[in-house]
């Protein structure tokens, strides 16, 4: 059913992204071919610069491709406009100046911008909405809460529910676990995929915790200087993909454990 | 956004006191006017002496007129700049918008007379004033918003803008040191700020600006709710940001620009209005805000006003002290007794 092509929500072909400026143009990296489907759990792996960042920003639309198409439920990302982008993909970005003032029911009410009148109005179904997205976060009990009083941990589910309640197909976090101790990364992770089940949104997020997203993501999407390649994260221990990943020196991958390790002969 | 009822009931007490505080300012002055009497000059009955009618119509009457929509005024650019910098200490004055607005005015009041003929009679116009003022603090805040698109560091982009308040400065001084007298003390006068030289006409023209500004203002309402995010997210809600940075400056710039104008540089308003309405409702909702804000801001003035009328007393005292003396304390008083800075 995953190959399915009417499960797939975006697709990019021949995409090249990277930066251009009064000095030229610099690429970052070319030739991606990816397509993801609905209710997948998908993580964006690769080393520090690779272009984990970049990637993200340009199939959410903030940052333009160099070349190449990024297509949204069938329609070219830049055919849409504003407002029809912003309920297609929903983000979740890390150090962002957030009003600490504003209570948790207030942030993740903000969600519902794209849908409200010109004054920006809730309607039952915007709280309909809103309470939902509290509830499959398991926020319930912050609700009242201000900002300035969340560990960051608990911010980052208010994030979460935030760009549940913008209520789109896709939803996109970039490094969405930085910050957080063991057992929040793992807690995050883990609140994703239930989420990538439950509401059958494709979600899309960058991090360095690989060991967590072989065990829970679906697929990853593994950014390599030579290429990037997205598959599941057996194929990839199998096809041997992780093992040029870092520089052999330091640390290596045990296919046995699926984990990396760190080299402790000298 | 749940306790809705509760907002609106503090909106409508801010309403009533503004009510009290405006026939009380009509009131207050160096002769103090009964309250029945301004009553009967508005509704043209007997006054109990016919020197109070001219006084409250005439006079203070459009005083508090020019009170209440400089304070709103002032206070929304202070909200608008505060949040669409995301910076606290943003607002018409620290951003240099007032100093852009006294340096259109100084090259029109001073540089008229270096130029000399017909040119002197024109300065005159209280419009020629309205319009200088607004090219002046537009182009502040236009090299200001240049720069912060460059920038993107809010705090970078305040340091700009007292740049550019420096800058303006000193060519104002430069342009004060080859005045003649007379030019350099309306000059000097003008930037005392004060409520009371307008015309009922002229009160029409600055509320025709500040209305302008206002609507601009609720135009923006909902985008600016979405800023409380930053512009990363507010992009990914739909908000055309460049659109809207436009639509905030147009806004600021005839608020503060025409207020500049008419009433000279009026510091602390903007700046302090937003932070002691955030003190009094914990709320971020700028449709709730700004409302909150007009009031607070109207509320402020009148008091400052009242102060400066010095009730009893022949003469008054320039506005724009009397706004830093009571407003500065109020402010800090505030932040230590709640110990929290809600921004």
């Amino acid at each position: 059913m995953k190959s399915n092509a009417e499960n797939i929500t975006l697709k990019t072909s021949n995409l090249e992204i990277g930066y251009q400026d009064k000095k030229g143009v610099k690429s970052i990296a070319e030739k991606i071919d990816l397509e993801v489907h609905k209710s997948e759990l998908i993580a964006v792996i690769g080393v520090n610069g690779i272009g984990k960042s970049t990637l993200l920003r340009t199939i959410s639309g903030i940052q333009q491709a160099l070349s190449g198409a990024v297509e949204i439920e069938g329609k070219n990302l830049n055919a849409l406009n504003d407002l029809q982008r912003a309920s297609q993909i929903g983000l979740v970005l890390t150090n962002q100046p957030i009003s600490k003032n504003l209570s948790v029911f207030e942030l993740i009410a903000l969600g519902r911008q794209p849908y409200t009148n010109w004054l920006g109005k809730l309607s039952k179904i915007d709280i309909e909405k809103i309470e939902n997205a509290i509830k499959l976060t398991s926020i319930e009990s912050l609700k009242d809460r201000k900002c300035y009083e969340l560990s960051d941990g608990q911010l980052q589910r208010v994030l979460i529910a935030r760009a549940i309640a913008q209520d789109t197909p896709i939803i996109i976090l970039d490094e969405p676990t930085t910050h957080l101790d063991m057992y929040h990364k793992a807690y995050v992770v883990k609140l994703l995929k239930k989420l990538a089940k439950q509401t059958n949104k494709t979600i899309i997020f960058a991090s360095h915790e690989i060991n967590l997203a072989i065990q829970i993501c679906d697929k990853i999407i593994l950014m390599h200087p030579k290429k990037t390649q997205i598959d599941t994260p057996e194929n990839l221990i199998s096809s041997g993909a992780f093992q040029d990943l870092f520089p052999k020196d330091l640390i290596h991958f045990d296919e046995i454990s699926g984990a990396f390790r760190i080299k402790n002969e000298d | 956004m749940q306790h809705t009822g509760k907002y609106v009931s503090i909106l409508v007490i801010l309403g009533l006191f503004l009510v009290a505080l405006i026939l009380l300012n009509i009131s207050l002055g160096s002769v103090n006017i009964p309250v029945k009497d301004i009553f009967s000059s508005i509704f043209n009955t007997e006054v109990s002496k016919e020197t109070y009618r001219y006084i409250v119509l005439d006079y203070r009457l459009p005083k508090a007129f020019t009170a209440i929509i400089a304070g709103s005024g002032l206070a929304i650019s202070g909200l608008l700049m505060q949040t669409m910098f995301r910076n606290p200490l943003a607002g018409p004055y620290v951003l240099g918008l007032s100093s852009g607005a006294s340096l259109g005015v100084a090259i029109v009041i001073m540089g008229a007379t270096l130029i000399g003929g017909s040119f002197v009679a024109l300065a005159l116009s209280k419009w020629t004033l309205v319009i200088a003022s607004s090219l002046g603090s537009l182009m502040v805040l236009f090299a200001v918003v240049l720069a912060s698109v460059r920038l993107r560091d809010t705090m970078a982009i305040l340091i700009v803008g007292l740049m550019f308040a420096s800058l303006t400065g000193a060519v104002v001084s430069i342009l004060s040191y080859f005045s003649p007298a007379a030019q350099l003390q309306q000059y000097i006068f003008w930037s005392f700020g004060s409520l009371g030289d307008l015309s009922w006409a002229e009160v029409g023209i600055l509320a025709i600006f500040c209305f302008l500004g206002i609507s601009l203002a609720i135009f923006c309402i909902k985008n600016l709710n979405s800023l409380l995010l930053g512009e990363e997210y507010a992009r990914s809600l739909g908000v055309n940001i460049s659109q809207n940075r436009m639509l905030i400056i147009i806004a600021t710039s005839l608020l503060a620009g025409s207020i500049t104008a008419f009433c000279g540089p009026i510091a602390f308003i903007g700046l302090a209005v937003p932070h002691l309405i955030r003190q009094i409702l914990p709320i971020n909702n700028h449709l709730i805000l700004l409302p909150a804000v007009i009031l607070g801001g109207a509320i402020l003035m009148l008091i400052c006003d009242i102060v400066a009328q010095l009730p009893g007393m022949e003469f008054t005292l320039p506005i724009n002290a009397i706004t830093s003396l009571i407003g500065a304390p109020v402010v800090i008083w505030l932040l230590i007794r709640k110990q929290k800075f809600l921004f």
